[in-house]
């Protein structure tokens, strides 16, 4: 499988985050041929495109876009607005930040184009609090796309107005969830909603509202521009186009790299220079540590929506974290365990106190004061977390602990034994 | 900085325990609450708090936040408006709360539940920098939590305490942190906020002792650093007036790895409009179209000594846009 450098391609250019030199590599191009075209027309060559959401859920984006209602409004109907959800914290993820970071613009002139389907005039961009160089960035760029007529009144004699504003977050990993986040967005405890109803119809002040990720929208202007035909050339059917996957851990050469949909750890492995201490892949994520672990079995897994489906775990966002032989999955479990227990946002109580006790068992077995029973107890509890949840990061709690057992039973039960292997690295 | 009192340690310095009792006279305006036995009370949101110790400026501020947003919705600008607080007194303190409900109408209540919720908002006076340890399972495993208990032996202080005087130069709060976004640099330490990648416990015992000593070691990515108060107020809304800010790359190699590589490899995304092309790779040695894509053309104008000129007078046709991204000619050389 090659590379396939999209929304990376200006990576490494002469500062592409400066208005200029975007434009000077098809910068706003798709914007202008947007802006040629009726919003339906946009919204249909999205949904042909077959563009799935890149925040991990992966839910067609103009199927999104369609739920809008989408009739001329009227003086008494609300505004649309659409939210850029930049709140990047999915442990493993780290795509969204150098996209920010590296090619603003693409993600301006996505939104740009989604607020002309959809009707709307006003974005939001939800940056996380911490990831200030983002936030200085993506506000720096807004600002020169204001100057430049990208933004404002009358874009590009179009007579439409668009605004945006740039939101930093303040800490909390459930506000990359998006009702969460339009709570957050409101100025209150970023808490999940229940759904339905869904934000088309009561998003961001009870208005229709569209949610996307940075990825999302940062392909919209590549698809206007090369249509729906070349979107599928790349990827498989099911979720066509490029993925931007991200590799971390026990690699030689960790990193972003864009390649279609569909591309296997094994081919991405050889990209990045093989593992990197000389030890065998024991398990990775595939998509950030709310997906069930996958292990050396799932080398030649194709690292799509569906086929990562299939093969019980979830594509997420291509956050590949890899571990090898020498690192322990109980260790890992019990830390990815702490983070939820800590990012809970405590409105549900099977996560809120779910989370608060498989820490605890977690952190017994680690010491190795655990039985055989705690591991009855662990699924147990997960599995009465999974599903009664408003929102998924309850499931995705849940993910690392029902997996590691699965493939991994042997490894717990040694930290039971009373020849137990020394631990390193102890401090989780 | 601004016309609230420094918090800190002046009031144990001067004896005075503030005891959450609100006079005139009777504790540092923006200070701390402190039990009798002299201690920080773990929540300083006890007391009334008073508003009017922010000034005009502060105000002003704060009604420009609100003004980001549609009319009817200024509790949008609460989150902005507590980062705008914390950058005064660094930290948010009762006085912010107060300040924050007074200014959008809520009750401090409201404001408090919200303060409360998220890890950005510290509770007690935070020090010049905030030094935050990734010990999320990759950064940990890599290293992070090495790195953790180092710098906090080196420091004789736990989660969100501080070495030195909280706002006095080269003093330190230090944290652990949650998943920073930045795993393919692991195991990564911030400094209020700004990247240094790939720590090792030397490397983050140096730079702490940079810090300690006054010094500002330059961040791996992202712009120089600042004081903890100065990048609150950026996160609130307040942007980097620094030209050096604007200009820097926030890239380094893992960001740029996949891309340098489909240029030594040739290869590429499908071009645009010659459905039959496929693959560059397809077509080894080949640079298909290359020579008449537009992005090529424009990002060699762009790589020239000539300023560059928009390309895009006019709207631009699909057709003219042969290839999805730049050719290798150019790509800057950083390496």
């Amino acid at each position: 499988m090659p590379l396939t450098p999209v929304l990376t391609k200006r990576f490494g250019t002469n500062a592409p985050w400066l208005l200029d030199n975007y434009e000077n590599l098809d910068g706003y191009a798709g914007l202008r041929k947007a802006l040629t075209m009726q919003p339906d027309e946009i919204i249909a060559l999205v949904k042909e495109s077959n563009l799935r959401g890149r925040g991990g859920a992966g839910f067609p984006t103009g199927m999104k876009w369609q739920f809008i209602p989408q009739a001329k409004p009227g003086e008494a109907a609300k505004p649309h607005y659409v939210v850029v959800n930049a709140d990047e914290g999915e442990p493993g993820t780290c795509r969204d930040l150098p996209l920010m970071m590296n090619d603003p613009h693409s993600m301006i002139e996505g939104i740009i184009i989604a607020c002309y389907a959809v009707r709307a005039e006003h974005a939001f961009v939800y940056i996380r609090g911490e990831a200030v160089h983002a936030i200085r960035r993506v506000s720096q760029a807004v600002d020169e796309a204001y100057a430049k007529g990208y933004l404002g009144e009358n874009v590009l004699g179009s007579g439409l107005s668009f605004r945006i504003t740039v939101h930093g977050g303040a800490g909390a990993y459930i506000c990359g969830e998006e009702t969460a986040l339009l709570d957050s967005l409101e100025g209150k405890r970023g808490q999940p909603r229940l759904k339905p109803p869904f934000p088309a119809t009561n998003g961001l002040y009870d208005a229709p509202t569209v949610v996307n990720n940075v990825g999302t929208l940062a392909s919209v202007p590549y698809i206007v521009l090369g249509g729906a035909a070349w979107h599928k050339k790349m990827g498989p059917d099911g979720s066509p186009g490029t993925s931007i996957y991200s590799l971390s851990g026990r690699v030689a050469n960790p990193g972003q790299y864009e390649a279609p949909m569909g591309t296997t750890l094994r081919e991405l492995l050889e990209l990045a220079g093989g593992m990197s201490r000389g030890k065998d892949l024991k398990f990775w994520t595939p998509g950030g540590s709310s997906t069930p672990l996958f292990t050396a079995a799932h080398l030649d897994v194709p690292l799509d929506f569906d086929s990562v489906a299939q093969a019980k775990s979830m594509n997420g966002t291509s956050a590949l974290m890899i571990f090898d032989t020498d690192d322990s999955v109980v260790r890992a479990v019990l830390k990815w365990t702490q983070f939820y227990e800590h990012e809970s946002c405590g409105k549900c109580t099977p996560c809120r106190e779910g989370n608060y006790w498989t820490a605890q068992i977690l952190e017994r077995i680690w010491h190795g004061e655990g039985t055989p029973a705690d591991l009855d107890t662990l699924l147990d509890v997960s599995d009465n977390i999974l599903g009664r949840s408003f929102c998924a990061l309850g499931d995705g709690a849940t993910s690392c602990i029902t997996s590691s057992i699965e493939y991994f039973r042997d490894e717990y039960l040694a930290l039971m034994s009373a020849d137990r292997p020394a631990l390193s690295g102890v401090s989780a | 900085m601004s016309s609230t009192t420094e918090p800190g340690l002046q009031a144990t310095a001067a004896g005075v325990n503030t005891g959450g009792v609100q006079t005139s006279t009777g504790r540092v305006p923006g200070g701390p609450r402190r039990t009798p036995d002299g201690r920080l009370s773990l929540l300083d949101i006890e007391r009334p708090g008073d508003p009017s110790v922010f000034g005009e400026p502060v105000r002003a501020a704060a009604l420009e936040l609100v003004a980001r947003y549609p009319v009817g919705q200024s509790r949008s600008a609460l989150l902005p408006m507590l980062h705008l607080v914390q950058s005064e007194q660094g930290y948010v303190s009762a006085d912010g709360i107060a300040f924050c409900a007074d200014v959008l109408g809520l009750t401090k209540a409201q404001v408090s539940a919200v303060a409360t919720f998220y890890t950005m908002y510290k509770r007690q006076p935070t020090g010049e920098y905030l030094v935050s340890v990734c010990t999320n399972t990759l950064c940990g495993m890599l290293g992070g939590d090495e790195i953790y208990r180092t710098l906090s032996e080196l420091l004789g202080v736990g989660m969100n305490e501080t070495a030195g005087d909280p706002g006095t130069p080269g003093s330190i709060t230090l944290e652990h942190a949650e998943c920073l976004a930045a795993c393919d640099y692991a195991p990564v330490v911030t400094v209020n906020y700004e990247f240094f990648d790939n720590q090792t416990e030397e490397s983050a015992t140096e730079l702490v002792h940079q810090l300690r000593a006054g010094n500002r070691p330059l961040p791996t990515r992202g712009a120089p650093l600042c004081s903890f108060k100065e990048i609150s107020r950026q996160i609130a809304g307040f942007g980097d007036a620094r030209p050096e800010a604007r200009t820097a790359t926030g890239t380094g190699v893992p960001t740029e790895v996949g891309v340098r590589l489909a240029h030594e490899r040739h290869e590429q995304a499908p071009s645009y409009d010659h459905p039959e092309d496929g693959h560059q790779a397809d077509r080894p040695g080949g640079q298909p179209g290359s020579s008449t894509g537009h992005a090529e053309r424009a990002a060699a104008a762009n790589t020239g000594a000539a300023s560059p000129t928009s390309a895009h007078d006019a709207p631009l046709q699909t057709a003219d846009s042969d290839n999805a991204g730049p050719g290798p000619e150019q790509r800057k050389e950083t390496d």
